[in-house]
């Protein structure tokens, strides 16, 4: 069966951060209160989309090797 | 006051993009479907590591992310023996000494399997019980699901049964076991990393680990119990008395750790067929130590927001978690209010289609079970045998929208009658707490007969009503709650009570077994159980994979961490 799911993982993850990295930087200090302080939509916004880059990145290597 | 979310544009679109995923797996898979055996078993075409992760997700429904918060707040750290006495164990043992006759056999479900080892009455009474009883657990996932969105969001109840069953039945009508599988995948790591931000907030705001530990005291005087009592797992387990949970060491180990816990997760189908669909002998074997490794952290992740909430509740004189009309706290809802308390917009979406999506994964599961279970072990076996392979991919379809009709019906029913809810489940309890010891017995003793089975089987589940019948807890009611026939042993925790009562069954189902097959017939020759047995199946070989790929070398790395994490919380 021709279907690799790191691809939909990776493309949803990659889109969830760039969601959050969004807010983080553009949702304004009364966010960033709620979350002790911490931005933490900016931080965890990295690691999704790290995480779903990572994804991506093995689909293509996948890919590439045939 | 009760917990809401108040949910903005962004945590919207975070919730619609997910489905458009979810869907968007089943209209890919959709083209793959070309007959029964790809719809209902995937055609065993997998990959370890997405059986692996489908594997823990499938049991990952409500139960799991709400009941084991709840379980934190009230029991504290104790509640992981549930996964490194219980779940890892059995897992290891599934593994190495199972997988080889679920997958060697080529059973297409548990049920067949006993109709291959024993015959066509284990297979019936297995197969339709489990059909009943998975259909009616879709239900009340469903249920408890519209519930909580009720409280927390608003949407309406029956809009919400609507649209999650319609989800459901959408992914799976298109790509079958498959679609679910790798939606399962697609909930873990929704589940995982909408989460962890949450224990991260929740251990900083209360100060760490130490300073939690150091909270945690004042919650178990409050309740006159020793002041590690919610932050040690072992040392106060050498009486019922001394620790929230109301249960002994022995009752603990044999109960939990040996009949429940194998029970569930060596023969319970909803997990097992993600295993019996992976691409290889070794990939099955291999599914239950992968989904192991996560499994040892999931503690962190949802036992630890409860013993955070706990205190947060305790420290806020009362208001952190809602209060029910009896007056105790709502710990059902720790997850939430955590949620709510720690989340900003954006976050907030995560989070709460974490949420929903932990509750589709046990529902989806639930349903995928019972789809196989109905199309090869009731209708094929019993309706409609030897017609194609399309007439059961029909079959199969039909069965999931049916299955998912039934569990909007068990999701009403529910929702009228309460009290019907807490009897099946009872009486599911019956049922499931015996069987182990079939297997057991199965698997590794070829004298083991289809009438020892049976008749094993059956009065282990009617040993179970007797017992819960005679037992009641200190303070209970007789009825639904045990003693309904005369109240003769007396438990000090309903968990006790439980734990009892399936070592009293697993213990009559596996004497009368071993009693039974000594004195009839042997039916099936040796044979006939290559294959099914241990002492007359070859030993699957693993030794030119490389030792990461082992299974046992793995099953041994596991039970050792298992071991460290038990010695370093005790």
């Amino acid at each position: 069966m021709n279907f690799d799911l790191r691809l939909p993982l990776g493309l949803l993850f990659t889109l969830f951060g760039l969601i959050l990295v969004g807010v983080g930087i553009f949702g304004g200090p009364e966010l960033v209160r709620q979350s002790l302080g911490i931005n933490m939509n900016l931080w965890w916004g990295l690691v999704m989309l790290a995480f779903g880059l990572a994804m991506l990145f093995l689909t293509f290597r996948a890919r590439k090797r045939g | 006051m009760s917990t809401q979310i108040h949910l903005s544009g962004v945590d919207y679109s975070i919730l619609a993009l997910y489905f458009v995923f979810v869907l968007g797996i089943g209209f890919a898979l959709k083209r793959f479907m070309k007959g029964g055996s790809a719809f209902l078993t995937s055609g065993r075409s997998i990959p370890a590591w997405v059986t692996g992760l489908a594997f823990l997700s499938a049991n990952l429904g409500a139960q799991e992310v709400i009941g084991m918060a709840a379980s934190g707040a009230k029991y504290g750290i104790m509640t992981s023996h549930f996964y490194w006495v219980g779940a890892i164990p059995a897992m290891v043992f599934l593994a190495i000494f199972m997988m080889p006759f679920y997958y060697g056999s080529k059973a297409r479900s548990v049920p067949e399997y006993l109709k291959m080892r024993f015959d066509e009455k284990t297979r019936g009474f297995n197969a339709i019980s489990f059909a009943v009883m998975t259909i009616f657990s879709s239900g009340i996932s469903l249920h408890a699901l519209a519930q909580l969105l009720e409280t927390l969001v608003h949407w309406p109840y029956w809009w919400c049964v609507a649209a999650s069953a319609l989800v459901v039945l959408v992914y799976i009508f298109l790509g079958g076991l498959t679609s679910a599988i790798y939606n399962e995948v697609l909930q873990f790591f929704m589940i995982v990393l909408g989460f962890a931000p949450l224990v991260y907030l929740g251990l900083k705001d209360v100060g760490g680990w130490a300073a939690l530990q150091a909270k945690l005291a004042p919650v178990a005087a409050e309740q006159h119990f020793a002041p590690d009592a919610w932050s040690r797992s072992w040392v106060h387990l050498g009486s019922a008395y001394e620790n929230p949970m109301g249960i002994g060491w022995f009752g603990m180990v044999m109960g939990l750790g040996f009949v429940l816990s194998f029970g569930y997760w060596c023969t319970d189908f909803l997990v097992v067929q993600r295993a019996m669909a992976a691409n290889s002998m070794n990939a099955a074997r291999r599914t239950p130590l992968i989904a192991a490794v996560p499994k040892m952290l999931f503690p962190a992740l949802v036992i630890l927001p409860g013993m955070i909430a706990i205190v947060m509740n305790h420290t806020s004189g009362g208001t952190f978690l809602p209060v029910r009309a009896d007056g105790t706290p709502d710990y059902n809802m720790t997850i939430p209010a955590m949620i709510a308390r720690y989340f900003p917009a954006g976050l907030l979406g995560v989070g709460f289609t974490a949420l929903m999506a932990s509750f589709m994964s046990g529902m989806a599961g639930n349903v995928t079970a019972f789809n196989t279970v109905w199309t090869y072990d009731i209708y094929q076996s019993y309706i409609a045998p030897g017609k194609s392979d399309t007439h059961y991919l029909r079959m199969g379809r039909w069965a999931t929208v049916f299955g998912i009709l039934v569990s909007v019906a068990a999701a009403a029913m529910a929702k009228q009658f309460n009290n019907i809810m807490d009897m099946l489940q009872l009486v599911f309890g019956f049922v499931n707490a015996p069987l182990f010891a079939t297997f057991l017995l199965g698997m590794f003793w070829k004298r083991a007969t289809g009438h020892g089975a049976f008749f094993g089987l059956l009065s282990g589940t009617v040993s179970a009503a007797i017992f819960h019948g005679l037992s009641l807890t200190e303070h209970g009611l007789p009825g639904v709650k045990g003693g309904w026939i005369a109240p003769k042993f007396i438990f000090h925790s309903e968990m006790g009570q439980n734990f009892w009562m399936a070592i009293v069954a697993w213990t009559t189902c596996f004497a009368l077994t071993l009693l039974i097959s000594v004195f009839t017939r042997r039916t099936k020759t040796d044979a006939e159980l290559t294959g099914l047995v241990y002492s007359l199946t070859p030993r699957p070989k693993a030794e030119d994979e490389p030792w990461f790929r082992r299974p046992a070398i793995l099953g041994v790395i596991i039970l050792g961490v298992a071991a460290i994490l038990n010695i370093l919380f005790a």
